[in-house]
């Protein structure tokens, strides 16, 4: 099991997810990137937190133009397993490959917290291995993690399940008091029509080792791992 | 040939950052600056040969890259020759 891990200039969190899955998880990680043309037969994609491209113009808008993108595109239609994390997601929604655009978070600041995030969906290659409705404690790093979409792509989202992680209270409730951005639908994570492409703002690969505080996101990385292992997705 | 491409949050899209200008203002004393809409402003240098093209260019690169439909909409400007 190989885990590429996709390096934008501006990347910063593709070390933390080279730890995670390589010293933590125990799986292999090659970094690739972005002007390569090959994801080395990896198994899994990563699209790692940052500020690809300096976040100019917009946060991932440009990142979508890098050679590697048609490949984790094309890996994605496959039903290749894709994570895209907080700089990474962005990347995923400026792609098209996710649908939705982020804005400046409602408070203006850039919020870096550990934040409570409900498990909507367990039918993803990332979740699988969570129980329904289990709550991970994960920090968030981002000052644009507000996600938006037009009402009627939030109601497509919701119909076809496709909202995995959404912020919520202590008491699990996803209201605006365990809201860190203003998410419409306090929407934390999402995925593809196809369930194979993932896309969330907090960061698991921050949380996989008690030692950080954390350990709660290792999860994720475990369930592909389990996923791929099992031959249950479609093959790439 | 100079192109303007403006680009601003569609009007159902809440802007944080322009209501925050909008609240400085008021905190000025602007009390008349009723609301502000933050966005972007580009220039574009476009080698065509008519306004009309110009313009067909600059729309493409608006929707295609400088503006994201989602949440953004655009409008285009041609500036008159260079005198």
């Amino acid at each position: 099991m190989t885990f590429a891990i996709v390096v934008f200039p501006g990347s910063n969190c593709d070390h933390d997810a080279y730890h995670a899955v390589k010293h933590v998880l125990g799986a292999d990680a090659e970094f690739v990137w972005h002007k390569e043309t090959s994801l080395k037969g990896a198994d899994c994609v990563v699209l790692p937190g940052g500020f690809a491209h300096g976040d100019y113009l917009r946060t991932g808008a440009l990142a979508r133009f890098s050679p590697v993108m048609a490949e984790v595109t094309a890996f994605a239609e496959a039903g290749g397993p894709v994570i895209g994390i907080c700089n990474g997601f962005q990347v995923l929604l400026e792609s098209g490959i996710l649908p939705g655009a982020m804005l400046r978070n409602r408070s203006l600041k850039f919020q870096c917290e550990h934040v409570l995030v409900k498990v909507e969906r367990t039918d993803t290659p990332f979740t699988r291995n969570c129980r329904p409705g289990q709550i991970l404690r994960i920090p968030i790093a981002h000052g644009e993690g507000n996600y938006y979409a037009e009402p009627e792509t939030v109601a497509d989202l919701e119909r076809n399940h496709q909202v995995v992680f959404r912020y919520v209270t202590e008491a699990g409730d996803a209201v605006a008091a365990g809201n860190p951005n203003g998410s419409v639908a306090n929407i934390a994570g999402i995925c593809s029509a196809k369930r194979n492409v993932v896309g969330l703002m907090p960061h698991p690969e921050r949380a996989c080792e008690t030692a950080l505080g954390s350990a709660d996101g290792l999860v994720l990385f475990e369930s592909v791992l389990g996923a791929v292992k099992e031959g249950t997705l479609h093959a790439v | 040939m100079r192109a303007r491409v403006f680009v601003t949050l569609k009007p159902s899209v809440f802007d944080p950052q322009g209501t925050t200008v909008a609240e400085a203002l008021h905190t000025l004393g602007y009390a008349s600056v009723s609301d502000v809409r933050q966005g972007k402003y580009f220039e574009l240098e476009v080698a065509a040969a008519t306004a009309e093209e110009a313009r067909r260019i600059a729309s493409e690169v608006s929707e295609k890259v400088l503006a994201n439909p989602v949440i953004e909409s655009y409008r285009v400007e041609i500036a008159d020759q260079k005198a």
